[in-house]
């Protein structure tokens, strides 16, 4: 029986190769000793990634984009936490309802938020295009990540640890405090990762509200348009990869770790 | 210490519902208005004319006696561009999405039945992608499919060709296939879960009843999975009819769709009140052939037979 030949084993490698292959020609040809991305390859060569680190525009939208990333993603994980302790711990009327209101973000074209959120900026509110619109827009797009990483990791432990703090005396805050947060935190963490990968990789909303000071994405996009840049955005897009994979990663660890060991005074 | 009342756990809730619902009315209820607000209005020169009109609806329907000819396909208005590029939109995301679903069931089907050991493993080799840079994913096939990329290099380097092949890149079908790819690490999971949840003493009931494999699996767990699935392929299909960044990087002139035209009337024509029309026009389309589907497959009835 195990040495019999399984098709669908076969198929699940083809699909691998299929989601993993063009993606890591980027890394491939980053090292590559050429100007071009063909084959055959020349040879081994860091010299792209001094190239890409050199470059002062690139480092100032890589900052934006960091900038951006951490405070879109503490707000909405902020905010995340707050909806998904509501929607896990009472039974709202509305809750699916409100659910999927929530999941709307992920739906619609996210060309249609670009150009709204644009247009409510600039010609109803007043408000210029800054780092500023591209971080509420970021927030706007991560909370649906948030709420749903968090009301998993809510739902994954038993309730009845916050009634017996409130039974004991605790106030709400103080049972938040001592008993959800700490049991929620790898769901925050999770939370906090997989929000700054959305935001630091988000390119469409980015591309619209950004104004004058682009983030990461939106400048390697108008670095596509030259040629001869293109082994330094291999280089630069090599370096986003992993540092997503990375992130991710820990998100996933965290977000499978056990619950019992994360109550202090547990003992 | 009184015991909370049902009422006023819904207003704890709803108070800590406060800060999303508030993101919500400003980053999406109110500019969603705006857009709306704006596609009554009109262009003029530089400045906005903010008298309500129906123009900008009448601009993409009005018929013209010569009709514009796409593939044959005749198109009777003054404007053709939003309703060619609709269609073509539409149809572009539908083969992106058929392929998806065809690519990531079986995939899904060997997640859930098949593995056995290291399954984390596997779930998360899937996830990451989800994870990484859309316009990455994208580029990566630019690199795959261009004139002077991977494909052709390599073909041409085992000699089995003399001149690169052109027609690879900057066309609808690249357009369709890159869509596919950076689309279908968002689907496999859905697809698995929906497998995951099928009872398992459904399938040992169809080998005993005298079910073969493949009966079982037409009669059990293709319905069993169908809502799922279905789930699935709508979170492809709706949001890449509007999609604008793989068209725009392997789409070429001949491989537009309608997110190229709502971005360049925004930011290159200055005709935002005409783009707004577009763009609602759009998810009116979009809208009602989701809801024209789900009537026509029986949706309701599919769903209530799983649950």
């Amino acid at each position: 029986m195990r040495n019999t030949f399984r098709p669908l084993t076969l198929y699940a490698a083809l699909f691998m190769i299929f989601l993993y292959g063009p993606v890591l020609m980027i890394p491939l040809f980053s090292f590559n000793d050429s100007l071009f991305a063909t084959f055959p390859l020349k040879g081994f060569t860091l010299k792209h990634y001094g190239t890409m680190a050199a470059n002062t525009g690139m480092l100032a939208a890589l900052q934006n984009s960091i900038l951006v990333a951490v405070c879109s993603s503490l707000i909405a994980t902020a905010i995340g936490l707050m909806a998904a302790i509501a929607l896990t711990r009472n039974k709202l009327p509305g809750n699916s309802i409100i659910l999927a209101a929530f999941s709307l973000p992920l739906i619609v074209p996210s060309i249609v938020f670009g150009v709204a959120i644009l247009i409510i900026m600039l010609k109803f509110l007043g408000i210029p295009l800054s780092l500023w619109t591209v971080g509420a827009a970021h927030v706007f797009i991560c909370i649906p990540f948030s709420m749903t990483v968090l009301m998993s990791r809510l739902e994954g432990f038993d309730k009845s640890l916050e009634e017996a703090s409130r039974d004991l005396g605790e106030s709400a805050w103080m049972t938040f405090y001592r008993v959800t947060l700490p049991l929620a935190l790898p769901g925050v963490i999770s939370s906090l990762l997989l929000c700054f990968i959305t935001s630091f990789d988000e390119f469409v909303l980015a591309f619209f509200l950004a104004g004058t000071d682009p983030t990461l994405p939106v400048y390697l996009f108008g670095q596509l348009r030259f040629p001869n840049k293109l082994p330094g955005m291999l280089a630069l897009g090599t370096s986003i990869l992993m540092l997503s994979t990375i992130l991710v990663l820990l998100a996933e660890f965290f977000r499978k770790r056990g619950v019992q060991t994360n109550i202090p005074g547990d003992a | 210490m009184m015991r909370h009342t049902e009422k006023s756990a819904w207003m704890a809730g709803y108070t800590l519902l406060t800060p999303a619902f508030l993101v919500m009315a400003v980053m999406m209820v109110a500019p969603l208005l705006a857009l709306l607000a704006l596609s009554f209005w009109t262009q003029n020169g530089f400045e906005i004319d903010r008298t309500p009109t129906l123009a900008n609806y009448w601009t993409i329907i009005e018929p013209s006696d010569e009709p514009f000819f796409w593939m044959g396909i005749p198109f009777p208005f003054k404007y053709p561009p939003p309703a060619v590029l609709m269609l073509k939109s539409i149809v572009v995301s539908l083969v992106a999405t058929v392929l998806v679903i065809l690519l990531a069931y079986p995939m899904a089907y060997f997640l859930a039945f098949r593995i056995k050991r290291n399954k984390t493993l596997w779930l998360v080799l899937l996830t990451i992608p989800f994870w990484t840079s859309y316009l990455l994913r994208v580029f990566s096939w630019k690199i795959v499919l261009g004139y002077n990329g991977a494909i052709n290099s390599a073909l041409k380097s085992m000699g089995l060709i003399d001149q690169p092949l052109e027609f690879l890149l900057y066309n609808p079908a690249a357009v369709a296939i890159t869509l596919a790819h950076a689309w279908i690490a968002f689907t496999v999971l859905p697809i698995y879960v929906s497998l995951e949840k099928i009872d398992p003493s459904l399938l040992e009931a169809a080998t005993d009843l005298g079910d073969t494999k493949w009966r079982r699996f037409l009669r059990v767990t293709l319905p069993l999975s169908a809502p799922g699935t279905i789930g699935a392929a709508m979170l492809v299909f709706i949001p890449t009819v509007g999609d604008y960044v793989t068209p725009m990087l392997v789409g070429g002139p001949g491989g537009t769709m309608i997110g190229n035209l709502i971005q360049e009337l925004f930011l290159r024509q200055n005709n935002a009140p005409l783009g707004a029309a577009v763009a609602i026009m759009m998810m009116l389309v979009i809208g009602a052939l989701v809801a024209f589907f789900f009537w026509a497959i029986g949706f309701r009835k599919l769903r209530s037979r799983v649950s």
